[in-house]
């Protein structure tokens, strides 16, 4: 057993991570509060880097890694906070044309059970809409038609939502879907996105809390700005163990125990982020809300805190 | 990223589930709880077992008389003994765990071969001597003075908190010998046998009712200066060598019981009606997603200490916060599908729950081991 990663894997992740440092830093980050639209150049050069194909067989064009590989990359776009229907194009990278490349966007939505909602409507070329139950029809959408629709006004700035259509769509074309290994992949790879922006805030908070001073010392001497800083490392360390085992196993288990861990280690580090940068954390110019409302709009995607312990609680009785 | 097993650490694993199968049937019924005899008895039975099978000191290096096992293994073993409800180290836990591993590491060759083997065989039980009534989290104030006459240290002073002091042989004292010197190098390491003349142990009783730990009273005690480890005055570092001799393998079993009690708990509900509350089954859900993760991080810990590197003991505190709330937490959730039961403390939740008290106290307290993550691993600056 080595469950630390690979120095493959490490690479793997620095590069991605050095990729999104240079091409979507704070400022472009800042920039995107205006302007969410994802960046099709950077979304295409995503596409070139395999962050789309890279679970595709390389056969077809793809990257052949796996889901760990996958979740490192997903875990450096949620660090980097990046916008845009990454999930969704990565799980239907090679079922609808363009989007392994990055040339194409596409969106991915659950049926009733979810928020009902799906980010970027007006960048995404189709909009594939999975079933609650897992033998269900697998419909696809052109959003052209749902553009009239009345839209929620997003609490992400960077994440533009639209209402999930009811009903209507054609069939995915090509072989059956496996909806609950999709359901279940999109969940662990939210997770990762959820765990990098959790290890994002302690890292702020921690910079901040060295050179903040006030009574003459750097905040971060106090204990009570150390131990909320610490709380936060805690959770987003006890989150990575299980994002990271989740995606070895691909337990359903395991997936939810991710999810339900990573969503609480985001929101609740961007909360605490949020505190140690006092009044200049409650300001639209600092990043930190957004990690907040981003943690917020994941933690509701693929299985929210009530149906993932409701499933966590169910396993107790047959595990 | 593997979380298989190789061959190898299977092989170890199938060989270990044998002998316990063997072994668990020949063990005499547990005693009571409150026969502290009685348990030392039973303790170092097992220990004396283990040792015939060729278990005993795991984790020791082989030529301390270990087995110079890999924590991979170590994590197995453990794993499997708790799977297989083998007695806990129990007794043995000082010496195994910290007095030998201390002793292995910075004893002359004479003092390893005194204390070593007996303490593998489970003919030596070890207690601890470091806290004090005014030094607790601060481990560094300790008062107890050494001074030394002729070939013997005279040792005057107080220690608490002292587990298994009333069935121990020895135990491992740390005392002040320069008190003029900063504090943390005016202390020394000696080894106390503690039916030295001028030791009184008495009992302090926790509020789960049991007196597993004890006051000692040093009234002039004479320890030889051949039971010192290491130099004098060079005693916080002979200390600290084996406490960041973390490999991550502390509670494997505890998380391990802490699942199987979760499970008994959601069962329990079920049938007293209680599980029709969504409160409640949210509450033992988000339990089951906790305790999954504190096992995966034990297993990432272990493969950290397996690799080598990094902050000793680092990911140790991380993981030692997240476990003592969580184990609070699941003996919280056990009372609230007890009801009124929860109020009889003949119910091994119950008493579990109160022990469970200790844990965010015991082995440095919450608030220090969050100093130690934002610290020494969050590099946030020392101050209070």
């Amino acid at each position: 057993m080595d469950f630390r990663l690979t120095k493959e894997q490490g690479e793997l992740q620095d590069g991605m991570r050095a990729l999104l440092a240079g091409r979507f830093g704070p400022e472009r980050l800042r920039a995107a509060v205006a302007e969410p639209a994802p960046d099709r150049a950077l979304w295409r050069e995503l596409g070139a880097a395999g962050l789309f194909a890279l679970r595709l067989p390389e056969a077809d064009g793809g990257v052949g890694l796996g889901l760990p590989e996958a979740v490192l990359l997903f875990e450096e776009t949620g660090r980097a906070l990046l916008p845009g229907p990454l999930v969704a194009c990565h799980l239907l990278a090679g079922r609808l044309d363009g989007v392994a490349t990055g040339e194409r966007l596409v969106g991915l939505a659950q049926a009733p059970g979810g928020p009902g909602l799906w980010e970027h409507p007006d960048e995404c070329a189709e909009l594939v809409v999975l079933p609650d139950r897992a033998d269900g029809p697998v419909r696809v959408f052109r959003p052209d038609g749902a553009a009239d629709a009345p839209r929620p006004s997003s609490v992400d700035p960077l994440t533009p939502l639209a209402r999930v259509p009811e009903g209507g769509g054609r069939a995915l074309p090509g072989p059956a879907v496996d909806v609950r290994r999709m359901r279940r992949e999109a969940a662990l790879l939210t997770a990762a996105q959820q765990l990098g922006s959790a290890a994002r805030t302690v890292g702020k908070a921690v910079a901040y809390a060295r050179v903040r001073e006030q009574f003459g010392a750097p905040i971060g001497a106090f204990q009570a700005v150390k131990h909320l800083c610490a709380g936060m490392l805690v959770r987003a360390e006890t989150a990575r163990a299980a994002v990271y085992a989740a995606a070895v196993t691909e337990s359903e288990d395991e997936v939810c125990a991710a999810k339900l861990l990573a969503d609480d280690a985001a929101v609740r580090n961007a909360r605490d982020c949020l505190q140690v940068h006092g009044g200049m954390g409650f300001t639209w110019e600092a990043e930190i809300h957004l990690h907040l409302k981003r943690a917020w709009w994941r933690a509701e995607c693929w299985g929210g805190a009530r149906e993932t312990e409701e499933r966590l609680a169910a396993g107790l009785l047959t595990g | 990223m593997d979380l298989t097993y190789t061959d190898e650490e299977e092989e170890f694993r199938a060989g270990l589930r044998r002998w316990l199968a063997t072994a668990l049937p020949t063990l005499p019924p547990p005693p009571d709880p409150h026969d502290w005899p009685g348990r030392r008895a039973y303790d170092t039975a097992w220990q004396r077992m283990l040792y015939d099978a060729g278990y005993a000191g795991l984790h020791w290096p082989a030529d301390a008389g270990g087995r110079g096992a890999t924590p991979t293994q170590h994590l197995i073993f453990l794993e499997e003994s708790e799977l297989a409800g083998a007695p806990y180290v129990g007794a043995n836990f000082v010496g195994l765990l910290h007095a030998g591993p201390t002793l292995a590491a910075e004893g002359s060759a004479a003092q390893r071969a005194r204390w070593l083997p007996p303490i593998l065989r489970g003919d030596e039980i070890w207690c601890q001597g470091f806290s004090e009534p005014d030094a607790g989290s601060d481990l560094a104030a300790l008062r107890t003075r050494a001074v030394r006459d002729g070939d013997d240290y005279v040792v005057t002073g107080s220690k608490i908190w002292t587990s298994h002091a009333e069935v121990a042989d020895w135990c491992e004292l740390l005392v002040r010998t320069d008190p003029d010197a900063p504090r943390h190098r005016g202390i020394t390491w000696l080894a106390l046998p503690m039916d030295a003349p001028g030791v009184t142990v008495r009992p302090l009783r926790t509020l789960a009712g049991s007196t597993e730990f004890a006051e000692v009273f040093l009234d002039e005690v004479r320890i030889p200066a051949a039971y010192r480890v290491g130099a004098e005055n060079d005693g916080w570092r002979v200390t600290m060598v084996t406490l960041s001799f973390e490999r991550g393998t502390a509670f494997v079993g505890e998380v391990v019981a802490c699942r199987r009690v979760l499970g008994a708990v959601a069962r329990t509900a079920r049938e007293n009606g209680r599980w029709d509350d969504a409160v409640l089954r949210r509450r033992l859900g988000r339990l089951a997603a906790e305790f999954t993760a504190l096992w995966r991080l034990t297993q990432w810990n272990v493969s950290a200490a397996e690799r080598g590197g990094g902050v000793p003991g680092a990911g140790a505190s991380v993981f030692k916060l997240r476990y003592s709330h969580a184990r609070q937490e699941l003996y919280d959730a056990a009372a609230e599908v007890l009801g009124a039961g929860a109020l009889d403390t003949d119910h091994e939740w119950v008493a579990a729950r109160l022990s469970s008290l200790s844990y965010t106290i015991a082995a440095g307290t919450s608030q220090i081991q969050r100093n130690i993550v934002a610290e020494r691993i969050l590099g946030l600056p020392k101050g209070r």
